[in-house]
Protein backbone atom coordinates (compact mmCIF):
# COMPACT_ATOMS: atom_id res chain seq x y z
CA UNK A 1 0.00 0.00 0.00
CA UNK A 2 1.52 3.24 -1.09
CA UNK A 3 1.31 6.11 -2.97
CA UNK A 4 2.94 6.66 -6.86
CA UNK A 5 2.91 9.09 -8.99
CA UNK A 6 2.15 7.08 -11.82
CA UNK A 7 2.42 7.99 -15.60
CA UNK A 8 -0.75 7.79 -17.91
CA UNK A 9 -0.64 5.61 -21.32
CA UNK A 10 -3.26 5.22 -22.76
CA UNK A 11 -7.18 5.22 -22.98
CA UNK A 12 -9.69 2.32 -24.69
CA UNK A 13 -12.81 1.96 -25.53
CA UNK A 14 -14.20 -1.18 -24.41
CA UNK A 15 -18.18 -0.63 -25.24
CA UNK A 16 -20.44 2.35 -25.40
CA UNK A 17 -19.34 3.82 -22.59
CA UNK A 18 -16.82 1.91 -20.74
CA UNK A 19 -13.01 2.29 -20.63
CA UNK A 20 -9.96 0.79 -20.22
CA UNK A 21 -6.97 2.88 -18.99
CA UNK A 22 -3.10 1.48 -18.74
CA UNK A 23 -0.54 3.37 -16.59
CA UNK A 24 2.76 2.84 -15.58
CA UNK A 25 2.46 1.84 -11.74
CA UNK A 26 5.43 -0.79 -11.38
CA UNK A 27 5.59 -0.16 -7.23
CA UNK A 28 1.71 -0.70 -7.18
CA UNK A 29 1.57 -3.53 -9.93
CA UNK A 30 4.26 -5.13 -8.14
CA UNK A 31 2.23 -6.13 -5.30
CA UNK A 32 -1.10 -6.13 -6.01
CA UNK A 33 -3.49 -8.96 -6.10
CA UNK A 34 -6.12 -10.10 -7.92
CA UNK A 35 -9.54 -8.27 -6.54
CA UNK A 36 -8.05 -5.28 -4.65
CA UNK A 37 -8.50 -1.48 -5.80
CA UNK A 38 -6.61 1.33 -6.47
CA UNK A 39 -7.48 4.81 -5.13
CA UNK A 40 -7.14 7.54 -7.54
CA UNK A 41 -6.81 11.46 -7.54
CA UNK A 42 -8.46 12.16 -10.68
CA UNK A 43 -7.73 15.96 -10.43
CA UNK A 44 -4.94 18.28 -9.35
CA UNK A 45 -7.32 20.33 -7.87
CA UNK A 46 -10.12 20.09 -5.34
CA UNK A 47 -12.82 19.43 -7.61
CA UNK A 48 -13.57 16.20 -7.32
CA UNK A 49 -11.92 16.41 -3.87
CA UNK A 50 -12.08 12.55 -3.37
CA UNK A 51 -10.42 10.09 -4.66
CA UNK A 52 -11.87 8.02 -7.36
CA UNK A 53 -11.78 4.06 -5.99
CA UNK A 54 -11.31 1.29 -9.25
CA UNK A 55 -10.99 -2.11 -8.68
CA UNK A 56 -7.63 -3.61 -10.44
CA UNK A 57 -8.00 -4.65 -14.10
CA UNK A 58 -5.47 -6.36 -14.69
CA UNK A 59 -1.76 -6.26 -14.73
CA UNK A 60 1.16 -6.76 -16.92
CA UNK A 61 4.08 -6.29 -15.76
CA UNK A 62 4.82 -2.78 -15.01
CA UNK A 63 1.56 -1.27 -15.87
CA UNK A 64 -1.90 -1.27 -14.03
CA UNK A 65 -5.31 -1.30 -15.85
CA UNK A 66 -8.56 0.26 -14.87
CA UNK A 67 -12.11 -0.19 -16.36
CA UNK A 68 -14.76 2.32 -15.94
CA UNK A 69 -18.39 3.67 -16.99
CA UNK A 70 -18.06 7.61 -17.05
CA UNK A 71 -20.99 8.61 -15.13
CA UNK A 72 -19.99 11.29 -13.59
CA UNK A 73 -17.34 14.30 -13.50
CA UNK A 74 -14.34 11.98 -11.90
CA UNK A 75 -14.22 9.49 -14.23
CA UNK A 76 -14.87 12.06 -17.21
CA UNK A 77 -11.62 13.62 -16.14
CA UNK A 78 -10.32 10.32 -16.13
CA UNK A 79 -11.41 9.31 -19.62
CA UNK A 80 -10.06 12.79 -20.77
CA UNK A 81 -6.04 12.68 -19.47
CA UNK A 82 -3.26 12.73 -21.81
CA UNK A 83 -0.56 10.14 -22.85
CA UNK A 84 2.22 11.26 -20.11
CA UNK A 85 0.09 12.93 -17.70
CA UNK A 86 0.59 11.57 -13.96
CA UNK A 87 -1.88 10.21 -12.28
CA UNK A 88 -1.48 9.87 -8.19
CA UNK A 89 -2.53 6.40 -6.92
CA UNK A 90 -2.95 4.58 -3.92
CA UNK A 91 -2.75 1.33 -3.73
CA UNK A 92 -2.57 -1.85 -4.00
CA UNK A 93 -5.92 -1.85 -1.37
CA UNK A 94 -8.00 -4.11 0.11
CA UNK A 95 -8.49 -7.75 0.57
CA UNK A 96 -9.00 -9.35 -2.77
CA UNK A 97 -10.42 -12.86 -4.17
CA UNK A 98 -9.58 -16.13 -1.77
CA UNK A 99 -8.26 -18.66 -4.10
CA UNK A 100 -7.38 -21.28 -2.19
CA UNK A 101 -9.53 -24.08 -1.42
CA UNK A 102 -10.42 -27.17 -3.17
CA UNK A 103 -11.97 -26.62 -6.26
CA UNK A 104 -11.78 -27.63 -10.23
CA UNK A 105 -14.08 -24.80 -11.78
CA UNK A 106 -14.29 -21.55 -11.17
CA UNK A 107 -17.30 -19.60 -12.39
CA UNK A 108 -17.03 -16.20 -12.79
CA UNK A 109 -20.25 -13.82 -12.47
CA UNK A 110 -20.18 -10.19 -13.87
CA UNK A 111 -22.67 -7.68 -13.93
CA UNK A 112 -22.48 -4.54 -16.26
CA UNK A 113 -18.64 -3.07 -15.02
CA UNK A 114 -18.51 -5.74 -12.42
CA UNK A 115 -16.38 -7.42 -15.16
CA UNK A 116 -13.33 -5.14 -13.98
CA UNK A 117 -11.60 -7.33 -11.74
CA UNK A 118 -12.08 -10.56 -14.08
CA UNK A 119 -9.12 -10.18 -16.28
CA UNK A 120 -6.60 -10.33 -13.52
CA UNK A 121 -8.29 -12.87 -11.69
CA UNK A 122 -8.10 -14.88 -14.90
CA UNK A 123 -4.46 -15.03 -14.81
CA UNK A 124 -4.14 -16.38 -11.50
CA UNK A 125 -6.53 -18.97 -11.33
CA UNK A 126 -4.34 -21.80 -11.41
CA UNK A 127 -3.82 -23.45 -15.20
CA UNK A 128 -5.59 -26.31 -14.00
CA UNK A 129 -8.83 -25.03 -12.53
CA UNK A 130 -11.46 -24.49 -15.55
CA UNK A 131 -13.22 -21.33 -16.02
CA UNK A 132 -17.05 -20.45 -16.87
CA UNK A 133 -17.71 -16.80 -17.14
CA UNK A 134 -21.79 -15.43 -16.66
CA UNK A 135 -21.59 -11.61 -18.17
CA UNK A 136 -24.76 -10.05 -17.30
CA UNK A 137 -25.55 -6.23 -19.15
CA UNK A 138 -28.89 -4.53 -19.60
CA UNK A 139 -28.20 -4.90 -23.23
CA UNK A 140 -25.84 -6.29 -25.46
CA UNK A 141 -23.33 -2.88 -25.32
CA UNK A 142 -23.66 -3.14 -21.58
CA UNK A 143 -21.93 -7.12 -21.59
CA UNK A 144 -18.19 -6.80 -20.70
CA UNK A 145 -16.59 -9.68 -22.20
CA UNK A 146 -13.00 -8.13 -22.08
CA UNK A 147 -10.34 -11.23 -21.66
CA UNK A 148 -13.41 -12.88 -19.96
CA UNK A 149 -13.39 -16.81 -21.25
CA UNK A 150 -15.78 -19.24 -22.14
CA UNK A 151 -18.69 -16.40 -21.90
CA UNK A 152 -22.56 -16.96 -20.91
CA UNK A 153 -24.15 -13.69 -21.77
CA UNK A 154 -27.48 -12.16 -20.13
CA UNK A 155 -29.33 -9.26 -20.80
CA UNK A 156 -32.99 -8.00 -19.60
CA UNK A 157 -33.74 -6.99 -23.05
CA UNK A 158 -32.35 -10.11 -24.42
CA UNK A 159 -30.63 -8.53 -26.95
CA UNK A 160 -27.65 -10.64 -26.34
CA UNK A 161 -27.73 -14.12 -24.80
CA UNK A 162 -30.26 -15.44 -22.21
CA UNK A 163 -33.14 -12.84 -21.41
CA UNK A 164 -33.01 -12.06 -17.96
CA UNK A 165 -30.18 -11.30 -15.10
CA UNK A 166 -27.04 -13.11 -14.96
CA UNK A 167 -28.00 -15.05 -11.60
CA UNK A 168 -31.38 -16.75 -13.15
CA UNK A 169 -28.63 -17.99 -15.86
CA UNK A 170 -26.75 -19.17 -13.46
CA UNK A 171 -29.20 -20.89 -11.49
CA UNK A 172 -30.41 -22.27 -15.10
CA UNK A 173 -26.80 -23.98 -15.47
CA UNK A 174 -26.19 -25.05 -12.06
CA UNK A 175 -26.84 -28.69 -12.82
CA UNK A 176 -24.39 -28.74 -14.87
CA UNK A 177 -21.79 -28.57 -12.48
CA UNK A 178 -23.13 -31.37 -10.24
CA UNK A 179 -20.10 -33.19 -10.90
CA UNK A 180 -17.84 -30.29 -9.82
CA UNK A 181 -16.38 -28.60 -7.25
CA UNK A 182 -16.97 -24.84 -7.81
CA UNK A 183 -16.19 -21.57 -6.37
CA UNK A 184 -17.79 -19.01 -7.53
CA UNK A 185 -16.38 -14.97 -7.63
CA UNK A 186 -18.58 -12.41 -8.59
CA UNK A 187 -18.69 -8.74 -8.92
CA UNK A 188 -21.23 -6.43 -9.91
CA UNK A 189 -24.47 -4.17 -8.46
CA UNK A 190 -25.86 -5.10 -5.05
CA UNK A 191 -28.69 -6.62 -6.43
CA UNK A 192 -27.45 -9.08 -8.18
CA UNK A 193 -24.85 -9.77 -5.56
CA UNK A 194 -27.81 -10.36 -3.26
CA UNK A 195 -29.38 -12.74 -5.45
CA UNK A 196 -26.46 -14.63 -5.83
CA UNK A 197 -25.71 -15.04 -2.57
CA UNK A 198 -29.03 -15.76 -1.44
CA UNK A 199 -28.51 -19.05 -3.85
CA UNK A 200 -25.02 -20.00 -2.63
CA UNK A 201 -25.66 -19.83 0.83
CA UNK A 202 -28.27 -22.08 0.29
CA UNK A 203 -26.43 -24.69 -1.82
CA UNK A 204 -23.39 -24.22 0.00
CA UNK A 205 -21.37 -22.93 -2.67
CA UNK A 206 -17.96 -21.28 -1.52
CA UNK A 207 -18.62 -17.53 -3.43
CA UNK A 208 -16.80 -14.81 -3.34
CA UNK A 209 -18.13 -11.54 -3.71
CA UNK A 210 -16.41 -8.60 -4.43
CA UNK A 211 -18.87 -5.43 -3.60
CA UNK A 212 -18.81 -1.51 -4.22
CA UNK A 213 -19.57 1.35 -2.08
CA UNK A 214 -19.10 4.98 -1.97
CA UNK A 215 -15.27 5.48 -0.10
CA UNK A 216 -13.25 8.42 0.53
CA UNK A 217 -9.75 7.32 1.73
CA UNK A 218 -9.97 3.69 0.91
CA UNK A 219 -7.34 2.60 4.03
CA UNK A 220 -9.46 2.81 6.63
CA UNK A 221 -9.20 5.80 8.59
CA UNK A 222 -12.43 7.78 7.32
CA UNK A 223 -14.46 4.76 8.53
CA UNK A 224 -16.75 6.00 5.97
CA UNK A 225 -17.44 2.40 4.08
CA UNK A 226 -19.18 0.03 6.56
CA UNK A 227 -20.95 -2.95 5.35
CA UNK A 228 -22.73 -4.82 7.70
CA UNK A 229 -21.54 -7.92 9.15
CA UNK A 230 -23.76 -11.42 8.05
CA UNK A 231 -24.28 -11.88 12.01
CA UNK A 232 -25.32 -8.50 12.87
CA UNK A 233 -23.12 -7.61 14.85
CA UNK A 234 -21.88 -4.30 14.01
CA UNK A 235 -20.03 -3.72 10.63
CA UNK A 236 -16.74 -4.09 8.50
CA UNK A 237 -15.12 -1.45 6.39
CA UNK A 238 -15.49 -2.21 2.57
CA UNK A 239 -12.00 -0.70 1.85
CA UNK A 240 -9.80 -2.66 4.71
CA UNK A 241 -11.80 -5.66 5.24
CA UNK A 242 -12.77 -6.13 1.58
CA UNK A 243 -13.66 -5.34 -1.26
CA UNK A 244 -14.13 -8.73 -1.58
CA UNK A 245 -16.24 -10.97 1.04
CA UNK A 246 -17.34 -14.30 1.59
CA UNK A 247 -20.96 -14.72 0.93
CA UNK A 248 -21.35 -15.75 4.45
CA UNK A 249 -19.53 -12.62 5.88
CA UNK A 250 -22.08 -9.51 4.82
CA UNK A 251 -25.14 -8.68 4.69
CA UNK A 252 -26.08 -7.07 1.35
CA UNK B 1 19.15 21.81 11.84
CA UNK B 2 16.26 23.74 10.69
CA UNK B 3 16.94 27.70 10.76
CA UNK B 4 13.11 28.60 11.42
CA UNK B 5 11.95 27.47 15.25
CA UNK B 6 8.53 25.72 14.97
CA UNK B 7 7.82 24.65 18.01
CA UNK B 8 4.64 25.91 19.83
CA UNK B 9 2.60 25.80 22.86
CA UNK B 10 -0.74 25.21 23.26
CA UNK B 11 -0.82 26.46 27.09
CA UNK B 12 1.45 24.18 28.92
CA UNK B 13 1.40 21.59 26.41
CA UNK B 14 4.71 22.18 23.83
CA UNK B 15 5.04 20.93 20.53
CA UNK B 16 7.47 20.13 17.92
CA UNK B 17 5.62 22.20 15.57
CA UNK B 18 2.11 23.31 15.03
CA UNK B 19 0.38 20.49 12.25
CA UNK B 20 -1.53 18.08 13.84
CA UNK B 21 -3.83 15.59 12.33
CA UNK B 22 -7.47 15.78 13.54
CA UNK B 23 -9.82 13.59 14.78
CA UNK B 24 -11.68 10.96 12.71
CA UNK B 25 -9.23 11.48 10.14
CA UNK B 26 -6.47 9.74 11.19
CA UNK B 27 -7.87 6.82 13.22
CA UNK B 28 -5.78 5.52 15.61
CA UNK B 29 -2.27 5.96 13.76
CA UNK B 30 -1.88 2.79 12.78
CA UNK B 31 -3.32 2.92 9.10
CA UNK B 32 -1.86 6.28 8.08
CA UNK B 33 1.72 5.43 9.44
CA UNK B 34 1.94 3.63 6.23
CA UNK B 35 2.18 6.78 4.24
CA UNK B 36 3.73 9.52 6.90
CA UNK B 37 6.07 10.02 9.73
CA UNK B 38 3.83 10.10 12.84
CA UNK B 39 7.13 11.42 14.60
CA UNK B 40 7.61 14.25 12.74
CA UNK B 41 4.19 15.45 13.19
CA UNK B 42 2.92 18.28 15.97
CA UNK B 43 0.81 15.60 16.95
CA UNK B 44 -2.41 13.41 16.14
CA UNK B 45 -5.47 13.48 17.57
CA UNK B 46 -7.37 10.63 17.74
CA UNK B 47 -10.51 9.40 16.88
CA UNK B 48 -13.57 10.35 19.27
CA UNK B 49 -13.34 7.95 22.33
CA UNK B 50 -16.51 7.03 24.14
CA UNK B 51 -16.52 4.83 27.40
CA UNK B 52 -18.02 1.99 25.64
CA UNK B 53 -17.16 1.20 22.01
CA UNK B 54 -19.72 1.99 19.13
CA UNK B 55 -20.96 0.67 16.10
CA UNK B 56 -21.26 4.09 14.49
CA UNK B 57 -24.11 4.53 11.96
CA UNK B 58 -25.48 2.20 9.21
CA UNK B 59 -24.53 3.01 5.79
CA UNK B 60 -24.56 5.28 3.58
CA UNK B 61 -21.88 7.33 5.51
CA UNK B 62 -20.82 9.98 3.23
CA UNK B 63 -20.90 11.68 0.44
CA UNK B 64 -19.09 14.06 -1.80
CA UNK B 65 -20.36 17.68 -1.96
CA UNK B 66 -18.78 20.97 -3.98
CA UNK B 67 -15.00 21.22 -2.74
CA UNK B 68 -16.19 19.02 0.61
CA UNK B 69 -17.55 16.10 2.07
CA UNK B 70 -20.39 15.45 4.23
CA UNK B 71 -20.25 12.44 6.89
CA UNK B 72 -21.82 10.75 9.66
CA UNK B 73 -20.32 8.46 11.05
CA UNK B 74 -21.60 8.35 14.24
CA UNK B 75 -18.45 8.21 16.24
CA UNK B 76 -17.74 4.26 15.67
CA UNK B 77 -14.30 3.84 17.88
CA UNK B 78 -13.10 0.76 19.85
CA UNK B 79 -13.79 1.98 23.53
CA UNK B 80 -11.63 3.64 26.02
CA UNK B 81 -10.43 -0.11 27.22
CA UNK B 82 -9.50 -1.62 23.77
CA UNK B 83 -8.52 1.68 22.87
CA UNK B 84 -5.73 1.40 25.72
CA UNK B 85 -4.95 -2.19 25.09
CA UNK B 86 -4.19 -2.71 21.59
CA UNK B 87 -4.01 0.90 20.26
CA UNK B 88 -2.02 2.64 23.03
CA UNK B 89 1.01 0.68 22.26
CA UNK B 90 1.02 1.13 18.25
CA UNK B 91 1.45 4.82 19.07
CA UNK B 92 4.13 4.74 21.90
CA UNK B 93 6.34 2.33 18.98
CA UNK B 94 5.46 5.65 16.41
CA UNK B 95 6.78 8.23 18.84
CA UNK B 96 3.82 10.17 18.03
CA UNK B 97 2.30 12.67 20.07
CA UNK B 98 -0.77 11.78 21.13
CA UNK B 99 -3.72 13.75 22.10
CA UNK B 100 -6.89 11.82 22.86
CA UNK B 101 -10.11 12.77 21.59
CA UNK B 102 -13.61 11.99 24.06
CA UNK B 103 -17.00 11.98 23.08
CA UNK B 104 -19.86 11.15 25.77
CA UNK B 105 -23.40 11.27 25.86
CA UNK B 106 -23.14 12.50 29.61
CA UNK B 107 -20.94 14.91 31.93
CA UNK B 108 -20.71 12.47 33.63
CA UNK B 109 -19.00 10.00 31.09
CA UNK B 110 -16.41 12.49 30.21
CA UNK B 111 -15.27 12.72 33.34
CA UNK B 112 -14.99 8.83 33.39
CA UNK B 113 -13.08 8.40 30.25
CA UNK B 114 -10.86 11.65 31.10
CA UNK B 115 -10.43 9.94 34.35
CA UNK B 116 -9.53 6.23 33.23
CA UNK B 117 -7.55 7.65 30.51
CA UNK B 118 -5.26 9.96 32.32
CA UNK B 119 -3.06 7.94 33.86
CA UNK B 120 -1.42 6.84 30.23
CA UNK B 121 1.24 8.23 29.75
CA UNK B 122 1.63 8.89 26.29
CA UNK B 123 -1.57 10.55 26.81
CA UNK B 124 -0.55 14.55 26.28
CA UNK B 125 -3.44 16.53 26.25
CA UNK B 126 -7.58 15.83 25.61
CA UNK B 127 -9.39 17.32 23.41
CA UNK B 128 -13.37 17.08 24.67
CA UNK B 129 -15.66 16.85 21.83
CA UNK B 130 -19.10 18.69 22.39
CA UNK B 131 -20.00 19.03 19.25
CA UNK B 132 -20.61 15.70 17.29
CA UNK B 133 -23.38 16.35 14.95
CA UNK B 134 -23.69 13.18 14.24
CA UNK B 135 -25.31 11.37 17.43
CA UNK B 136 -28.45 11.59 18.88
CA UNK B 137 -27.24 11.81 22.52
CA UNK B 138 -24.55 14.47 23.95
CA UNK B 139 -22.74 16.43 20.82
CA UNK B 140 -24.19 18.92 19.63
CA UNK B 141 -27.20 19.19 22.46
CA UNK B 142 -23.65 19.90 24.27
CA UNK B 143 -21.99 21.98 21.70
CA UNK B 144 -25.30 24.69 21.80
CA UNK B 145 -25.22 25.10 25.67
CA UNK B 146 -22.88 27.41 27.16
CA UNK B 147 -23.68 25.96 30.40
CA UNK B 148 -22.96 22.12 29.25
CA UNK B 149 -19.88 23.43 27.87
CA UNK B 150 -18.85 25.31 31.00
CA UNK B 151 -19.26 22.43 33.16
CA UNK B 152 -17.49 19.73 30.76
CA UNK B 153 -14.70 21.95 30.94
CA UNK B 154 -14.74 22.38 34.37
CA UNK B 155 -15.18 18.92 34.95
CA UNK B 156 -12.91 17.63 33.32
CA UNK B 157 -9.82 19.80 34.68
CA UNK B 158 -10.88 18.25 37.93
CA UNK B 159 -9.55 14.86 36.90
CA UNK B 160 -6.36 15.43 34.91
CA UNK B 161 -3.17 17.37 35.50
CA UNK B 162 -2.78 17.39 31.49
CA UNK B 163 -4.52 20.14 29.34
CA UNK B 164 -7.88 20.03 28.25
CA UNK B 165 -8.71 21.64 24.77
CA UNK B 166 -12.58 21.68 23.90
CA UNK B 167 -13.51 21.37 20.38
CA UNK B 168 -16.73 23.63 19.65
CA UNK B 169 -18.66 23.96 17.21
CA UNK B 170 -19.42 26.23 14.37
CA UNK B 171 -23.30 25.53 14.40
CA UNK B 172 -23.75 28.64 16.90
CA UNK B 173 -24.72 32.25 16.77
CA UNK B 174 -21.51 33.59 18.79
CA UNK B 175 -18.42 30.66 18.96
CA UNK B 176 -16.52 33.52 21.15
CA UNK B 177 -19.17 33.33 23.98
CA UNK B 178 -18.08 29.28 23.85
CA UNK B 179 -14.67 30.45 24.19
CA UNK B 180 -15.30 32.81 26.83
CA UNK B 181 -16.52 29.94 28.77
CA UNK B 182 -14.18 27.54 28.32
CA UNK B 183 -11.65 30.09 29.23
CA UNK B 184 -12.77 31.06 32.78
CA UNK B 185 -13.65 27.25 33.33
CA UNK B 186 -10.03 26.56 33.27
CA UNK B 187 -10.06 24.83 29.46
CA UNK B 188 -6.31 25.45 28.13
CA UNK B 189 -7.35 26.11 24.49
CA UNK B 190 -10.34 25.42 21.99
CA UNK B 191 -10.08 23.75 18.35
CA UNK B 192 -12.09 25.37 15.89
CA UNK B 193 -14.09 24.34 14.67
CA UNK B 194 -15.68 20.97 13.94
CA UNK B 195 -18.03 20.70 11.06
CA UNK B 196 -20.83 22.39 9.85
CA UNK B 197 -24.38 20.65 9.82
CA UNK B 198 -25.48 19.50 5.75
CA UNK B 199 -27.47 17.48 4.02
CA UNK B 200 -27.28 16.19 0.25
CA UNK B 201 -30.24 14.86 -1.34
CA UNK B 202 -30.86 12.55 -4.78
CA UNK B 203 -33.18 14.69 -7.07
CA UNK B 204 -34.07 11.39 -8.68
CA UNK B 205 -35.42 9.24 -5.31
CA UNK B 206 -35.65 12.58 -3.43
CA UNK B 207 -33.79 10.33 -0.61
CA UNK B 208 -31.14 11.88 1.39
CA UNK B 209 -27.77 10.36 0.46
CA UNK B 210 -26.94 9.95 4.11
CA UNK B 211 -28.88 7.73 6.15
CA UNK B 212 -28.48 9.84 9.06
CA UNK B 213 -30.20 12.27 6.77
CA UNK B 214 -27.52 15.24 8.04
CA UNK B 215 -23.87 15.16 8.38
CA UNK B 216 -21.24 16.89 9.18
CA UNK B 217 -19.33 19.13 6.07
CA UNK B 218 -16.02 19.51 6.21
CA UNK B 219 -12.76 20.00 3.55
CA UNK B 220 -12.03 23.47 1.23
CA UNK B 221 -15.75 24.00 1.64
CA UNK B 222 -15.67 25.20 5.18
CA UNK B 223 -12.40 26.67 5.22
CA UNK B 224 -13.85 30.66 4.91
CA UNK B 225 -16.41 29.86 7.68
CA UNK B 226 -13.66 28.41 9.94
CA UNK B 227 -11.61 31.05 9.61
CA UNK B 228 -14.15 33.66 10.52
CA UNK B 229 -14.64 31.65 13.30
CA UNK B 230 -10.98 31.59 14.72
CA UNK B 231 -10.97 35.17 13.82
CA UNK B 232 -13.98 36.34 15.99
CA UNK B 233 -12.60 34.15 19.06
CA UNK B 234 -8.49 35.78 18.92
CA UNK B 235 -10.31 39.13 18.85
CA UNK B 236 -12.90 38.15 22.06
CA UNK B 237 -10.79 35.72 23.93
CA UNK B 238 -7.27 35.13 24.87
CA UNK B 239 -7.83 31.48 24.83
CA UNK B 240 -5.26 29.70 22.86
CA UNK B 241 -6.70 28.26 19.40
CA UNK B 242 -6.57 25.37 17.55
CA UNK B 243 -7.62 26.40 13.77
CA UNK B 244 -9.08 23.70 11.74
CA UNK B 245 -11.46 23.24 8.55
CA UNK B 246 -10.68 22.78 5.58
CA UNK B 247 -6.73 23.00 5.32
CA UNK B 248 -5.56 20.88 2.28
CA UNK B 249 -2.34 22.79 1.91
CA UNK B 250 0.46 24.93 3.23
CA UNK B 251 -0.95 28.34 2.67
CA UNK B 252 -4.19 27.44 4.15
CA UNK B 253 -2.55 26.49 6.90
CA UNK B 254 -0.12 30.07 7.28
CA UNK B 255 -3.81 31.64 7.02
CA UNK B 256 -5.55 29.91 10.36
CA UNK B 257 -2.38 30.74 11.74
CA UNK B 258 -2.65 34.56 10.94
CA UNK B 259 -6.43 35.07 11.90
CA UNK B 260 -5.05 33.69 15.21
CA UNK B 261 -4.64 29.94 15.28
CA UNK B 262 -1.71 28.56 17.76
CA UNK B 263 -1.88 25.12 16.05
CA UNK B 264 -3.78 24.05 13.08
CA UNK B 265 -5.20 20.58 12.45
CA UNK B 266 -5.26 18.86 9.31
CA UNK B 267 -8.70 16.53 8.72
CA UNK B 268 -10.47 15.78 5.12
CA UNK B 269 -6.80 16.06 3.53
CA UNK B 270 -5.80 13.20 5.06
CA UNK B 271 -8.18 11.28 3.00
CA UNK B 272 -6.87 12.23 -0.37
CA UNK B 273 -3.10 12.87 0.60
CA UNK B 274 -2.21 10.84 4.21
CA UNK B 275 1.67 12.39 3.97
CA UNK B 276 -0.45 16.07 3.90
CA UNK B 277 0.86 16.89 7.13
CA UNK B 278 4.26 16.75 6.41
CA UNK B 279 3.98 18.39 2.78
CA UNK B 280 2.31 21.31 4.18
CA UNK B 281 5.36 21.89 7.60
CA UNK B 282 7.75 21.78 4.94
CA UNK B 283 5.43 24.48 3.46
CA UNK B 284 5.03 26.63 6.31
CA UNK B 285 8.93 26.03 6.53
CA UNK B 286 10.23 27.00 3.57
CA UNK B 287 7.13 30.27 4.12
CA UNK B 288 9.07 30.95 7.01
CA UNK B 289 12.44 31.17 5.51
CA UNK B 290 10.62 33.05 2.98
CA UNK B 291 9.83 35.33 5.26
CA UNK B 292 12.41 35.90 7.58
CA UNK B 293 9.99 34.49 10.23
CA UNK B 294 12.27 32.85 13.05
CA UNK B 295 10.18 31.56 15.21
CA UNK B 296 6.09 30.08 13.64
CA UNK B 297 4.52 31.00 16.86
CA UNK B 298 5.08 34.82 15.71
CA UNK B 299 2.83 34.25 13.00
CA UNK B 300 -0.18 33.68 15.91
CA UNK B 301 -2.98 36.24 15.47
CA UNK B 302 -0.38 38.58 13.03
CA UNK B 303 -3.60 39.92 11.12
CA UNK B 304 -3.02 43.42 10.28
CA UNK B 305 -7.00 44.64 10.39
Amino acid sequence: MLIEKSKFISNTSITKNTYLIKVFSPSIAKTAKPGQFCNIKVSENSFPLLRRPFSICDVEGDYLYFMFDVHGEGTRLLRDKNEGEELDIIGPLGIGFDLIGDYDTAIFIAGGLGSAPFPFLSKNIPAMIEIHSFIGGRSKENVIEYKMKNVSAATDDGSYGFQGNVVELFINKLTAYNTKKIRVFACGPNPMLKALQNVCNEKNINCQLSVETVMACGFGICQGCPIEKYNGDGYFLVCKDGPVFNSLAVKI
Amino acid sequence: MSKVDLSIKIGPLELKNPVLLASGTVGYGNEIANFTDLSKIGGIVTKSLSLKPRLGNPPQRITETPSGMLNAIGLANVGVEEFIKTKIPFLKEVNSTLICNIAASSVEEYVECTKILTDEESIKAFEINVSCPNVKEGGLEFGNDLKAVGRITAETKKVTDKPIFIKLSPNVARISEFAKVVYSEGGDAVSAINTLVGTSFNIWTKRPKIKNITGGLSGPAIRPVALAKVLEISRNCPIPIIGIGGILTWQDAIEFMIVGATAFQIGTANFINPNSGLDILKGIEEFCIQTNITKISDLTASYQI
